[in-house]
């Protein structure tokens, strides 16, 4: 066993950035779905009891201000996971021959949670919603800006394609958002250390 | 469907997002009535008319499209519905010119007719989401500006519409090679409904910022709002 040194499972940065994006992400989407209503491009709706903002314009400006809180803390979060090694250590892309054996296990119930260490399901959902939330980003961007951003609408396909693709990458965030709040209701002790730290039982090299 | 009907049957309906749902309870519902949320709302909003100030660059230009990808029927859009359209007479319609300008005599439609006419067809965008494709003809607002002796260091240029509308852009936006006064749309003189006689056409901007039936023009320094932006739309809402 490792020296049991005091480490906290979620360093104070990790659980800052974790709850500031949950703000903004949850701000985006819930703003994001009364735009979608002004012009859906699907035949449906999203009920206006789940939406932010009552109008069209208060839903854009909360759109827009909490895009910054979004960007922002995106952008600190990448940079802290590449300085602070966070990524070389617990997000390596996982083997496919990993991620069937995980996923097989979990669906079984079978997967054991260890704090601290990712599982290769864990690995992959977390890298996956981090390349759904650059997709946002940048397709949010070429439909704010499709003409002072034209190359950037082109990359989408043009103003109408790249909302198709904004709401893709949201269904996508919803879609780990489901997974991600089912399994914290099913190992609910894995909610603490996002607040206060945790200590690792035993840590990790 | 009519937006202020629209907003108006928004109002009032509860919001269920927790804690997030009791900071939206307010927001913009009374525009001269800000609470905390509506103040912080708005310094964003004025933030992001900086950020679109300094991202906008006067050489890019919208896309234009080919005379085949125009959208037909066009599509009327207005905070009324079709059948209370203003109808203006041409005939005795004139321009009214404010502000820092230094020949303030107002134009006829015909003098606007004899100016020089730049066509165009551009993409309009909706601040809802949906955007058609358009044709229009008309007299560049630059020239136009450089015409009347408009102080070109002024901030905005601001414009009243016959319907009570009203709306103000930028003085850079105003000076970009694709913004126009519009006079024709699909290749014959504007329509009621699409803003005869003159209508602002400026496709590096969202459709709210392209005001129709236009009675009179400015130049100022003072921030002359519009009739969506003082409801909360951002002002600058730029492409």
């Amino acid at each position: 066993m490792p020296s049991p040194r005091s480490r906290p499972i979620h360093p104070w940065p990790l659980r800052l950035m974790h709850w500031l994006n949950a703000l903004a992400i949850l701000t985006m989407i819930g703003s994001g779905w009364q735009i979608y209503n002004a012009a859906p491009i699907f035949p449906f709706s999203f009920p206006t009891s789940i939406t932010i903002g009552q109008w069209l314009g208060a839903a854009i400006a909360w759109h827009l201000a909490a895009m910054w809180l979004l960007v922002l803390n995106g952008i600190a979060y990448l940079a802290w996971g590449v300085v602070s090694g966070h990524f070389r250590r617990k997000l390596v892309p996982p083997t496919p021959r990993a991620l069937w054996r995980d996923a097989m296990l979990a669906l079984r119930l079978r997967l054991d949670h260890r704090h601290g260490v990712y599982n290769a399901v864990q690995r992959a959902l977390y890298l996956g919603v981090i390349a759904l939330g650059v997709l946002a980003v940048l397709s949010g961007l070429a439909v704010w800006k499709p003409v002072q951003l034209w190359w950037l609408s082109d990359v989408f396909g043009g103003f109408r394609a790249s909302r198709v693709v904004h709401f893709l990458a949201m269904a996508g965030i919803v879609g780990f958002l489901a997974v991600h709040l089912a399994l914290v209701a099913l190992v609910p002790r894995v909610l603490w250390p996002m607040i206060g730290g945790g200590a690792a039982a035993e840590d990790v090299p | 469907m009519n937006k202020l009907s629209e907003r108006r049957a928004l109002l009032g309906r509860a919001l269920a997002f927790g804690a997030l749902g009791a900071l939206t309870g307010c927001d913009y519902d009374h525009p001269h009535h800000p609470d905390l949320a509506d103040r912080a709302l708005r310094a964003m909003s004025s933030w992001n008319d900086r950020v679109q100030a300094a991202l906008f660059d006067p050489a890019t230009l919208a896309p234009t499209y080919r005379p085949d990808q125009i959208t037909r029927p066009p599509r009327f859009n207005a905070y009324y519905d079709l059948d209370q359209v203003r109808v203006v007479d041409g005939a005795s319609w004139k321009l009214d010119l404010f502000g820092a300008v230094a020949e303030k005599r107002p134009w006829r439609l015909t003098e606007l007719r004899a100016a020089p006419q730049e066509n165009q067809i551009t993409r309009l965008i909706c601040v809802e989401g949906w955007r058609v494709i358009g044709q229009w003809g008309g007299v560049p607002l630059h020239w136009f500006l450089r015409r009347i002796g408009a102080d070109l260091r002024a901030r905005y240029v601001s414009v009243r519409c016959a319907d009570g509308y009203y709306s103000s852009i930028d003085m850079a936006s105003a000076l970009h090679p694709q913004t126009i006064l519009a006079l024709d749309f699909l290749g014959r003189p504007l329509t009621p409904p699409f803003g005869f006689p003159v209508r602002l056409r400026i496709p590096t901007k969202l459709g709210f910022k392209n005001p129709k039936s236009l009675v009179a023009l400015g130049v100022t320094n003072v921030d002359p709002g519009g009739y969506w932006e003082d409801q909360g739309y951002n002002w600058f809402s730029g492409s």
